[in-house]
């Protein structure tokens, strides 16, 4: 996609092919956001409406002090958020829950069941396009939040920076809730092409 | 066998550390530890190599498409907010 500045240009001199080419890119991505902060596709669709009529009479006062995508899905989040939420915000997120299940350590800590062998099997399946929608499902089963950075982060390819400005988080939450989030994601790789015994 | 000094990094305790690692958030000494614990365990280097997998894996999901229809829907959205302007 071209940069921010041409774009911005093409979309305030009334280029419609502009504002296009931005929905294209961003209208699904910010449909998945929505979906993890409110209760249904309906309202999930509604709110990203709505911030797309926000970014149009926005345009003027953007001043791009972050990226035309880190400013879009901000104000998606806060619209997602007031917008009968049922995220709870508050909630601490440095719970010290193992992100692999201790039963697979021996006493001292190390691996007594270790990590079994899946990449190539994954890399095949992938190619083969047979994994793609598996790895959707499991990234929407992800708690909320979880749910939230990952897919910013690994989907998206936002920046942790980008992702704490989206989502209103400190450095700290935005990584633990990254790392749980992948660390599920790696489990479920590896039940999935877990050898049958 | 050497013995196990205290400031050695256990894999259970390696595995909660891998996304540190990954986004450079380790200091230095816990970032030297951490490598060489992976150095002597093949389990955590299969570990940490499964989770740059999984990111990789992650980012290479494919936005969907929009609808014709819905693509009219947006150049509507557009057009009304132009004649707003006016």
């Amino acid at each position: 996609m071209e940069s921010d500045g041409e774009l911005l240009l093409r979309l305030r001199s009334g280029d419609e092919r502009a504002f296009v080419s931005l929905v294209e890119h961003y209208h699904e991505p910010m449909l998945h956001l929505a979906a993890s902060f409110v209760p249904n596709r309906a309202v999930a669709e509604e709110v990203v409406q709505d911030t797309w009529l926000a970014l149009l009479r926005g345009l003027d006062g953007f001043e791009g002090r972050s990226s035309l995508k880190t400013w879009l899905f901000r104000i998606l989040v806060n619209r997602a958020r007031t917008t009968g939420s049922h995220e709870q915000r508050s909630v601490p997120v440095a719970d010290p829950e193992p992100v692999v299940d201790p039963s697979r350590f021996d006493g001292s800590g190390g691996w007594a069941d270790p990590p079994e062998h899946w990449i190539e099997a994954a890399e095949g399946r992938m190619e083969a396009g047979k994994l793609a929608d598996r790895i959707r499902v499991w990234i929407d089963g992800l708690p909320a939040r979880q749910r939230q950075v990952v897919f910013l982060r690994d989907v998206e390819g936002m920046s942790s920076v980008e992702v704490c400005a989206v989502l209103a988080l400190s450095d700290v939450n935005q990584r633990v809730l990254l790392h749980r989030g992948r660390s599920r994601l790696r489990q479920l790789f590896e039940d999935e092409f877990r050898e049958v015994r | 066998m050497r013995l196990l000094l205290r400031r050695d990094l256990v894999c259970q305790q390696a595995v909660e550390l891998v996304t540190e690692y990954l986004e450079d958030t380790l200091s230095r000494s816990a970032r030297r530890r951490f490598e060489a614990h992976l150095a002597a365990c093949p389990h955590c280097t299969e570990y940490l190599a499964q989770m740059r997998e999984t990111i990789s894996l992650t980012g290479r999901l494919a936005p969907g498409d929009l609808t014709p229809q819905m693509r009219d829907e947006f150049v509507d959205l557009y057009r009304r907010w132009q004649s707003e302007q006016q």
